[in-house]
């Protein structure tokens, strides 16, 4: 599902993000992120969403090169992407139904339809009784899981999560993780960007660990233990 | 990809996949019709929920269609004006002397055979002579001269087609060009000014059409740049989520439309407020002048051009924001460091 080559990203001259970075990630897997706070987990995954390009090496996504993508075929490659932030990017001029119904909007689904997904994902993350609130309303756990919901609506094969348990409590943290992880049973490829290890440790699946630029752990897939599947 | 083959190995139900199957095509242009609906009704009741702020660009937009859109109805009344006089232009030519009344009579004959000719006056000297003395007042100075110094006279109206100045000009020629004419005259001097005239307003009203048309562009791209960076987080939602550019561009460019359309509306009514207010004072003048002359005012075809027009140049006003601002919005920045 995704795949880096040798990739490198290179800001100004003396500032390099990412060094020949090279792994992969299957359907249906479900893989951490981690790393000190500037070793270049967001720079990865902004790779992923096409919003920077790699300096050298090849980034793969679904099978196709991004690195040559006109940017008018960015959209279409970002539709199969989710990606949940850490500070939900809701909108407060709406309810929660029509923040989620963005990503159907943007691909022009029918309003019948909408409405059938939204409901869906909102039941997903057990938040069906609050779509016509605004999300102003709601407590900071429910906004993340509306992000969740915004993320999975249209169904991506690929969910991108930067730090999405930041500022919640663990029990909270723990309750997104699982949600998660269900994602990746339905085929869903998970990524989560995250520098809680006590959570990652607890998940024990494949992470991915960077340290200045250089992928240092996780670079091939768990032999044996937990995967995806 | 798997959103669409996990949808499709998915039982559903008969009615819908049928639907589905059928015309998927169809539905999609349907859906995108609706989008656009929505949008477009969504950007016009942002504007309304801003009334003091939105009426304020509509008059200003309205002002600056208003004036040159006047301008050019005063200068279509003026041609109205030189057109009904033009009707009027009549070649007079001037016998020689020497010439006899049968002779004059020849002549005159032969120029109404002339296709160009609709009507014919012939004046004979001493008829000329007696007009002349009743008008003139200088009935004893006559008296002293011992001969009629006036030649015999023809009034020559050209046929509608001729009358423009250079056929005017080509049936001068032609006449001249006979045995016994002496003189041709046409009164068309004061004509060719007031042509003269209007053609120079007529290109002063473009030139300023034209640079209040790009003010209307610039106010309108500087109100849509506004509400771009109103709605900034929206823009970065929408890219986020594979928004493409036209999807993004489309409420803005609404917007301007919107705005076109309230500044066309404000300068129509400026212009019928104006009209009503110029109409008996003009009304007045051109009595005392003895003038048919009246100002026009806008045609319901007018109005709707002018409403069309104000939409297109609010729309390109939009356009012209969109293009420099919204690329600028990426949503590489809210992913943090």
């Amino acid at each position: 599902m995704i795949e880096f080559r040798q990739v490198t990203k290179r800001y100004d001259s003396d500032h390099t993000a990412l060094r020949q970075v090279n792994f992969h990630m299957g359907r249906g897997e479900l893989a951490f992120l981690t790393g000190h706070s500037g070793a270049g987990k967001s720079t990865l995954l902004k790779l992923v969403m096409v919003m920077e390009r790699p300096s050298a090496g090849e980034v793969i996504v679904g099978g196709q090169v991004l690195n040559s993508l006109p940017r008018r075929q960015i959209p279409y490659i970002r539709r199969h992407v989710g990606v949940v932030f850490q500070n939900h990017q809701l909108l407060f001029d709406r309810t929660v139904f029509d923040n989620i119904a963005m990503p159907l909007e943007v691909m022009g689904t029918s309003p019948r339809d909408v409405g059938r997904r939204v409901r869906a994902a909102l039941d997903k993350v057990g938040l069906l009784k609050k779509e016509k609130m605004n999300p102003l309303q709601l407590s900071g756990g429910e906004q993340q899981r509306v992000g969740i919901a915004r993320a999975v609506v249209n169904k991506p094969p690929l969910l991108l999560a930067d730090e999405p348990t930041g500022n919640l409590d663990p029990e909270l943290s723990a309750d997104i993780m699982n949600l998660f992880a269900q994602f990746s049973q339905v085929g869903v490829t998970v990524l989560i960007a995250s520098h809680d290890l006590a959570l990652i440790n607890e998940m024990d699946r494949r992470t991915l660990t960077l340290d200045h630029g250089n992928l240092i752990a996780g670079g091939t897939p768990l032999q044996g233990g937990a995967r995806g599947r | 990809m798997a959103a669409d083959s996990s949808s499709r190995t998915r039982k559903p139900d008969p009615a819908r996949g049928a639907k589905v199957a059928q015309s998927p095509w169809r539905e999609q242009a349907e859906s995108y019709f609706i989008h656009h609906r929505k949008v477009a009704r969504d950007s016009a009741g942002r504007l309304w929920r801003t009334p003091v702020a939105s009426l304020m660009t509509w008059t200003v937009m309205g002002v600056a269609l208003a004036l040159p859109v006047a301008l050019l109805l005063l200068l279509t009344s003026l041609q109205g004006v030189s057109a009904g006089w033009e009707s009027s232009a009549r070649v007079t030519a001037y016998m020689s002397l020497g010439t006899s009344l049968e002779q004059a009579r020849d002549l005159a004959g032969e120029i109404k055979a002339d296709g160009r000719v609709i009507a014919l006056e012939l004046i004979d000297r001493d008829q000329a002579l007696i007009e002349f003395r009743a008008s003139s007042g200088l009935d004893e100075a006559l008296d002293y001269l011992e001969e009629n110094p006036l030649p015999h006279t023809l009034l020559v109206t050209p046929e509608e087609n001729a009358r423009s100045a250079e056929g005017v000009a080509a049936l001068v020629t032609f006449i001249e060009g006979m045995d016994g004419v002496e003189r041709v005259q046409v009164d068309l001097g004061w004509l060719q000014r007031l042509n003269a005239m209007t053609d120079l307003l007529a290109r002063a009203v473009w030139a300023l059409a034209t640079l209040l048309a790009a003010a209307v562009v610039l106010v309108i791209g500087n109100t849509v740049r506004l509400s771009i960076e109103n709605r900034r987080d929206e823009i970065l939602v929408a890219k986020l989520v594979g928004g493409t550019d036209g999807f993004v561009r489309r409420p803005f460019l609404y917007t301007g439309a919107w705005f076109g359309l309230g500044g066309g509306v404000v300068a129509w009514v400026l212009l019928q407020f104006s009209l009503f207010w110029l109409s008996g004072p003009v009304e007045r003048l051109a009595e005392l002048y003895r003038s048919d002359f009246a100002l026009n005012g806008l045609s319901l075809d007018g109005a709707f051009a002018l409403i069309i027009v104000a939409m297109l140049l609010g729309w390109l006003g939009a356009w012209v924001a969109v293009k420099r601002h919204l690329d600028d919005i990426e949503p590489g920045e809210i992913a943090g460091g």
